[in-house]
């Protein structure tokens, strides 16, 4: 059986704090300045580092090097991946500015790999807004430059923010396709596990036993809250106002509870033992996904007793 | 690390997976456990820790180590630690524990579903995260750029790395590769090798478990760490896996050895780092199987020792870019004097 697959996309953007090193060192971007840091050996390393690994004391000494240098390496990317400093072919390099005795990575923007050569004499392009970020160096370019020159130190950086962004495709076993499939016909289908009996909702690999559940089991859309947490709290996303309640709903069949959202009842009605009834969506509206249920409701049946569901807590 | 008479750890089974349908490898590992464990002659509930190797960002899943564990069956309560990263590491933690005497029996595990994602993208992640990561380098451009270092240095050329291939894609040949077009200069497609999906697993008993069980002991491993900034370190040297060697006591009469090398020119520095000679053979690296590779070429090298095929081999693990951190593990047909 072929298994379902969907696009996942990840994004953060990460703030990140700068310490003294990196503070100013991002400061000095910001004025289309490179600040390299000097350790104890005398070496001026670009990026600074923030504890000099000779002596192991924080690295206080900055100083300012040329927005020019020299390749020591390079390579050539014909389709830029996203995210990357230039959307047109470009050359990555290791750069050794001068006044700096180690190389840091960036893009030269050559026009082409033939361009590009070890030893070649390349300059910053600034970013026409500088923000205090790596990104405030654009690129390199072919050509030489000089040091823009002291001027009052300016306050350091002290927060970079940098967007993360991944794709994947999430891929789901056959088992997961099985009980995806069975929700856009309104089916709630989990599976038995050959060694201890129990049958787990969404069918995974028995987490007990350690083995592939097999049989397939048809499942009530009703069933008892087990526990339950009311959401008092406001968050990004969210789609309902609070409070409301978010419950462990064991559905009649199944010896592991979904969580799922209660409606219809007040927070304070909801209790453990609770019976509750799927309400499904517009059957229109049905796909792949367990969203078709879209909250659980009082069933209007008497509670269940606590001995029924001890063993699911 | 040294094994000594009292202090023997053995390798005793040994599984691996090319593939991994699910993004959360819990499907995958289900038989690799049980095939690591039927060759160890083990059962489950003989295993006294569990250490698993993989990365959330691999295939996008938070906690993923977290939801693997369904694949042991933790009903009752197991031992169980994670590293992030290769599950060569977690072997070695898993060993620590034998040696420390609180576990007899380990099973370390590793698996990942590196084609969920663009892990080239995804790789540019663990870079540093204030002057690199943000300009998103791919690992295969950084890897090219070590690669030019090295030819520059006359420390190989070309032709050099696409023998290195040839000996790991069977039917080709140099000259043939050699007019493929680039990847990334000076790196062609065959010096990359594929990132797959997979998982392993490699059981490890102390000495009083190992009974009449065909083992593969480890008479030494070590792990080191090189600087991350690429400034900061000489790229076309490998002081951590020269320095891991060293410390799994060196590599005189090794025979056979499993390099884990996700790039051509990485298996010729390493080959360099370590000082192993033109007649240690290798088994060639096939493709990178991300955080359960190095595991792997444990198990590869005590496969090659269980079979009677060497009496001393080494593996060797690396993580983080551009060999970074490095592994050294030696295993040997006898128990270490």
């Amino acid at each position: 059986m072929d298994t379902l697959s969907a696009p996942l996309t990840i994004a953060f953007d990460y703030t990140r704090s700068l310490g003294p090193v990196l503070g100013r060192f991002m400061a000095g971007l910001r004025d289309r300045r490179v600040l390299g840091g000097r350790t104890a050996d005398g070496r001026v390393h670009v990026p600074p580092l923030e504890y000099d690994p000779g002596t192991h004391e924080p690295v206080t000494e900055l100083v300012e090097v040329s927005p020019a240098g020299t390749v020591i390496s390079w390579t050539w990317i014909d389709r830029p991946l996203e995210g990357q400093p230039l959307d047109r072919p470009f050359g990555w390099a290791l750069i050794r500015l001068d006044g700096a005795d180690t190389p840091l990575l960036h893009a030269v923007d050559a026009g082409a790999a033939g361009a590009m050569s070890t030893g070649m004499r390349v300059r910053i392009r600034w970013a026409p807004t500088p923000s205090g970020h790596i990104r405030d160096i654009e690129c390199f370019e072919p050509g030489t430059g000089e040091p823009a020159g002291a001027t009052t130190e300016p306050e350091p950086v002290t927060i970079m923010t940098t967007p993360i962004r991944l794709h994947y495709r999430h891929s789901t076993s056959v088992e997961e396709s099985g009980y995806l499939r069975g929700l856009a016909e309104g089916r709630i289908v989990g599976r038995r596990c050959p060694d201890c009996r129990k049958v787990y909702v969404p069918p995974r690999v028995c987490p007990a036993c350690g083995v592939a559940t097999d049989e397939a089991v048809e499942v009530a859309d009703r069933g008892t809250v087990t526990t339950f947490c009311v959401v008092n709290v406001p968050f990004a996303g969210q789609r309902l106002t609070p409070p409301y309640v978010v419950a462990q709903v064991l559905l009649d069949g199944a010896d592991i509870p979904i969580p799922h959202l209660i409606l219809g009842v007040p927070a304070a009605d909801v209790r453990m033992g609770l019976r509750v009834a799927a309400v499904w969506r517009d059957r229109a509206d049905w796909s792949t996904t367990p969203e078709n249920i879209d909250h659980f409701e009082p069933a209007g049946e008497p509670d269940a007793p606590y001995e029924t569901f001890a063993e699911h807590l | 690390m040294n094994g000594t008479a009292e202090s023997r750890v053995a390798v005793i089974g040994f599984a691996a997976a090319d593939v991994s349908v699910t993004t959360s490898g819990v499907e995958t590992l289900a038989p690799v456990f049980e095939a690591a464990l039927g060759q160890a002659g083990l059962e489950r509930r003989e295993i006294d820790f569990w250490c698993s190797g993989s990365s959330d960002y691999l295939a996008g899943r938070a906690f993923s180590f977290v939801n693997a564990v369904d694949a042991i069956g933790a009903v009752p309560p197991i031992a169980e630690s994670h590293v992030e990263m290769d599950a060569a590491w977690a072997l070695y933690e898993a060993y620590i524990k034998i040696l420390a005497g609180e576990a007899s029996t380990a099973l370390v595990y590793g698996f990942g579903k590196g084609t969920a994602g663009d892990p080239a993208r995804v790789l540019a992640l663990q870079l540093d995260p204030y002057t690199v990561a943000p300009l998103w380098p791919d690992s295969i451009s950084v890897a090219a750029l070590q690669a030019r270092l090295g030819i520059d240095a006359g420390l190989f050329s070309e032709r050099d790395l696409a023998a290195v291939a040839a000996g790991r894609e069977e039917a080709s040949c140099v000259e043939t590769l050699l007019d493929r077009p680039y990847l990334r200069m000076p790196l062609r497609e065959h010096d990359v090798a594929r990132v797959a999906d997979g998982a392993s697993a490699v059981v490890l008993a102390a000495a009083d478990r190992v009974g009449g069980r065909r083992a593969a002991w480890i008479s030494g491993i070590g792990h080191r760490v090189d600087p991350q900034g690429f400034g900061e370190r000489d790229l076309t040297a490998v002081p951590s896996a020269s320095a891991a060697a060293v410390d799994a006591g060196g590599l005189d009469g090794v025979q056979v050895a499993a390099l884990h090398a996700p790039f051509t020119h990485q298996e010729l520095l390493l080959r360099r780092a370590l000082g192993l000679p033109d007649a240690v053979r290798t088994v060639a690296f096939g493709a990178d199987a991300m955080f359960s590779a190095g595991l792997s070429r444990i198990g590869a090298a005590a496969g090659e020792v269980m079979a009677g095929r060497a009496s001393v081999a080494a593996a060797h693990a690396t993580a983080g870019p551009l060999l970074q951190q490095n592994l050294v593990c030696v295993l040997t047909a006898e128990v270490a004097a």
